[in-house]
């Protein structure tokens, strides 16, 4: 499921992934990765801590080099591509330490001075240093140090770095790892004004399900090396729950089956035709959370054999007994 | 096609002037942080105070300040040890901390980040050279001081930091983390030793003045004192002669070879870099608990 129900390309496709293959050593981290984003898109890739998000998404900005897979991104391939495809891209870093002694307005006056000679007639490169610090509300901490910043702040100066020149395409690597809620939130608003005001296309990471909800037009689940799923929220909660619980009690002792697979009807139509001591039938269909939850815990318990994991790629049905 | 020639070669410009701006910016950050300032004058001042001590002093065998002998040594040695260990030693940090890595994702970032870090070296060192003044005016009387001096400092300035520079980020670039950037004090200190600065290279074995004469600092030495020492101390060097041409050539050399070497050795680590590596810097860096 997933990469192939996407939607046929239309308009302009700022990233076009097919079959991206990853290898370090023996290990397989990417095991094919396909697909694509539109101008002006808001892309999560969601997925537990070591599904590969990060590697993909170092792959894409042209930082890492790939074992096999079609890609184009912006209409070239990050691995050859030259230094006007770096111009037209943004790539939000997460600081550090670095530039610490660096004043906020002349960091960024710095790094502006790159793009300007990447202008063209459509775009403006690069953004007025004063309108930028104003749209990221950094205007006050212009002649600030970047090390006397709080976390948010510096935060958002990463992304003001990362937007700087105007880039048509923007990534962001688990941008809100590490934040407050009240951070978070503000960081959210400003993802949102880049999308719908500059028609940036937006590709970021993260483990947080709730965050690709808020964020995101679609979300991409990332699992053992491959996307599994692909769509808005909505859609997601309809193709990835297929997964439900069937209860009953039957001679007074209750019953749980899961039906990991298809509808539940036919099991449970079958169940009442053979059982006719069925009573309190329940059937309980599990939320996107409860589906995302079992699948970063199956992550989390590195099982060798994936196939055997309960949730999504599992077709195994179980029933047991439960002593009510 | 044409117009993406221009593009690329207006962008190079526009790199190299941002260059300029980073390395100004830089070295003004750095004279505003006190740790970075005694850094820069602790070896002037030490010389200094040397230099002080060593008043009223003679050659042995002559009538010439063992001071004004010393100093050229000195201004020689300071451009080799400020173009040598101070690239080297930020860009082992700068890829720790992720500085590299933001030059990496800004187009043409690694020419404005170079540009930036040679000037910022230049005019770092200018600053402890500055500072060397002081203690030279007690020994004045015996120095060679004219036109010709100073036109010979400017030239073995420019191209002692040309020869020194790239060669250090070369070697900075080896480095897998900051700490190991000590290493490269510790080799400069050791090649300081068979290079005469502190003790006639003359005096030394010959296997050992070939060593010091494979290396910079020996020929920045000797560029420093015939710009500024009489002509009759020529007697004190090797072969009797300032051997200016071979100064030049040498330092030439060197230049060239750190030339073609720094962006290749810089490129191949720059590639490495990535997030998640900076992340792995950090993890590193926390878990140590300082």
């Amino acid at each position: 499921m997933g990469a192939q129900k996407a939607p046929p390309p239309s308009g302009d496709v700022a990233l076009d992934v097919r079959d991206l293959r990853m290898r370090y050593g023996t290990k397989d981290v990417l095991t094919g990765v396909s697909f694509t984003a539109h101008r002006g898109e808001v892309l999560a890739l969601l997925g537990p801590n070591g599904a590969g998000k990060t590697t993909t998404i170092e792959i894409l900005e042209g930082f890492r080099m790939r074992s096999a897979g079609e890609i184009s991104v912006l209409g070239e391939d990050p691995a050859h591509a030259g230094e006007a495809w770096r111009a037209r891209l943004g790539v939000v870093l997460q600081s550090w330490r670095d530039h610490s002694r660096w004043r906020v307005r002349e960091l960024l006056g710095y790094l502006a001075r790159f793009y300007a000679p990447y202008a063209t007639a459509d775009v403006v490169r690069p953004w007025d240093v004063d309108e930028l610090m104003d749209v990221v509300g950094l205007t006050e901490h212009a002649r600030a140090k970047v090390q006397t910043l709080s976390g948010g702040q510096r935060r958002r100066l990463d992304v003001a770095i990362g937007i700087v020149g105007r880039p048509e395409l923007v990534f962001l690597d688990e941008p809100t790892a590490g934040f407050d809620p009240h951070a978070r939130r503000e960081f959210h608003d400003l993802v949102h004004r880049l999308a719908d005001f500059e028609n940036t296309t937006v590709l970021l990471t993260t483990h947080d399900l709730d965050e690709a909800e808020k964020l995101a037009d679609r979300i991409l689940v990332l699992d053992g090396g491959t996307i599994v799923a692909n769509g808005s929220a909505d859609q997601l909660a309809r193709e990835l729950t297929t997964q439900a619980e069937v209860r009953w009690t039957s001679d007074g002792r209750r019953h749980v089956h899961a039906v990991t697979e298809g509808d539940p009807t036919r099991f449970v139509r079958e169940l009442v035709t053979n059982d006719l001591g069925v009573t309190e039938l329940e059937v309980r269909r599990a939320s996107l959370e409860d589906t995302y939850m079992s699948l970063v815990h199956r992550a989390e318990a590195d099982q060798p054999d994936r196939s055997a994991g309960p949730a999504l790629t599992g077709p195994s049905e179980q029933t047991e007994e439960v002593q009510s | 096609m044409t117009a993406t020639t221009t593009t690329r070669t207006d962008a190079r410009w526009a790199a190299v002037r941002a260059g300029l701006s980073r390395g100004w910016l830089e070295t003004k950050y750095s004279i505003q942080e006190p740790g970075d300032v005694v850094w820069i004058v602790a070896f002037p001042v030490i010389y200094m105070v040397v230099l002080l001590f060593m008043r009223g002093s003679t050659v042995p065998g002559t009538d010439f300040a063992l001071g004004a002998m010393v100093l050229p040594s000195l201004v020689g040695m300071s451009i080799g040890f400020g173009g040598l260990t101070g690239p080297a030693s930020t860009i082992a940090v700068d890829r720790e901390d992720g500085t590299l890595l933001r030059a990496k994702a800004t187009p043409n970032g690694m020419v404005g980040y170079l540009v930036g870090k040679i000037l910022l070296f230049a005019l770092t060192t200018l600053v402890s050279l500055v500072a060397l003044v002081i203690p030279a005016f007690t020994v004045a009387g015996d120095l060679r001081l004219d036109a010709r001096t100073a036109l010979l400092l400017v030239l073995i300035f420019v191209v002692g930091m040309v020869a020194t520079v790239p060669i250090s980020v070369a070697l900075g670039s080896l480095f897998k983390t900051a700490s190991q950037t000590g290493m490269l004090f510790l080799g400069s200190m050791l090649l300081i030793v068979p290079s005469g600065i502190f003790y006639p290279i003359t005096a030394l074995p010959e296997w050992l003045q070939w060593v010091g004469q494979a290396f910079p600092y020996y020929w920045l030495g000797l560029g420093a004192r015939s710009a500024m020492l009489p002509e009759n101390m020529v007697t004190a060097e090797i072969g009797e002669s300032w051997r200016t041409a071979e100064m030049f050539a040498v330092l030439g050399a060197w230049a060239v070879v750190g030339m073609v070497l720094a962006p290749i050795v810089l490129r191949r680590m720059a590639r490495r870099e990535s997030g998640s590596t900076v992340a792995a810097a950090r993890e590193r860096y926390m878990s140590k608990g300082y």
